[in-house]
């Protein structure tokens, strides 16, 4: 039996709160509930809509309204978040070596915001909204 | 050789989280607009219809659903883990089960289309 027996002093539930690079970790990692949220949301809308044009329409309407609207703007800032926190780590996740030298990581960053700027355009042209 | 399962899982939640980077905003723009009762016109019945009725619309219906509920239930259970859940074991089950049975119901509804 040791006479200093370890304690530790770091709460399980609260540690994150000790330093703000722990709250913009869990920040990050806290965006999976959105994103999970927003998927079971489409896999709702596809269920109605092999339902037929009614079901699928007292859907939509049930969407409409300030509480889905504010639900979706939270969903939609933390999917935001998700996209900018995934992209500034793409330098370290696969880092691109030309000859000696890498690839300064803010080439790589840049090439992923391009990519998504060009795919957000593309979905909501299609979508019909520009 | 050490067996694991942790490749797939890991694979679908990095398949997931970039085309949820890369997608999702957009996509929940979509839904924002359609709460604020200026539904785009994809997400008219009509239109949403002949895209899921479409093979190709099917796949990528499919391929958004599905992988983005595998990058939520993966890092959900590490986020549960953090958040001093130290039960791993179920909630990997628990987790995983959900994302598999988002899968096969998304599937059977799009075959229904």
């Amino acid at each position: 039996m040791s006479r200093k027996p370890f304690v530790r002093e770091v709460s399980k539930t609260r540690w994150y709160f000790k330093h703000p690079r722990y709250l913009r970790y869990m920040s990050r990692e806290v965006t999976c509930v959105f994103i999970g949220a927003f998927a079971l949301l489409l896999l709702c809308a596809v269920e109605r809509l092999s339902q037929g044009q009614a079901a699928y329409e007292s859907f939509l309407a049930a969407l409409k309204g300030p509480w889905s609207a504010l639900g979706l703007l939270i969903v939609l800032i933390f999917a935001v978040h998700n996209t900018t926190s995934w992209f500034n780590v793409t330098p370290k996740a696969m880092p691109v070596q030309m000859g000696e030298e890498f690839l300064p990581g803010k080439f790589i960053v840049a090439a992923h915001y391009a990519v998504w700027i060009l795919a957000s355009l593309v979905v909501l042209f299609f979508a019909g909204v520009l | 050789m050490a067996k694991s399962n942790k490749p797939i899982f890991w694979s679908l939640f990095a398949a997931g989280g970039t085309l949820a980077a890369f997608l999702a905003p957009a996509l929940v723009l979509l839904f924002l607009l359609a709460a604020l009762g200026h539904a785009p016109g994809l997400l008219s019945y009509a239109q949403l219809h002949a895209f899921a009725a479409h093979w190709l619309g099917k796949l990528f219906l499919l391929a958004v659903i599905t992988l983005f509920l595998w990058h939520a239930a993966h890092r959900l259970r590490v986020t549960l883990h953090d958040f001093g859940l130290r039960q791993d074991p179920i909630v990997a089950v628990v987790v995983y089960l959900v994302a598999a049975a988002g899968t096969a119901l998304s599937v059977l509804y799009l075959l229904r289309i």
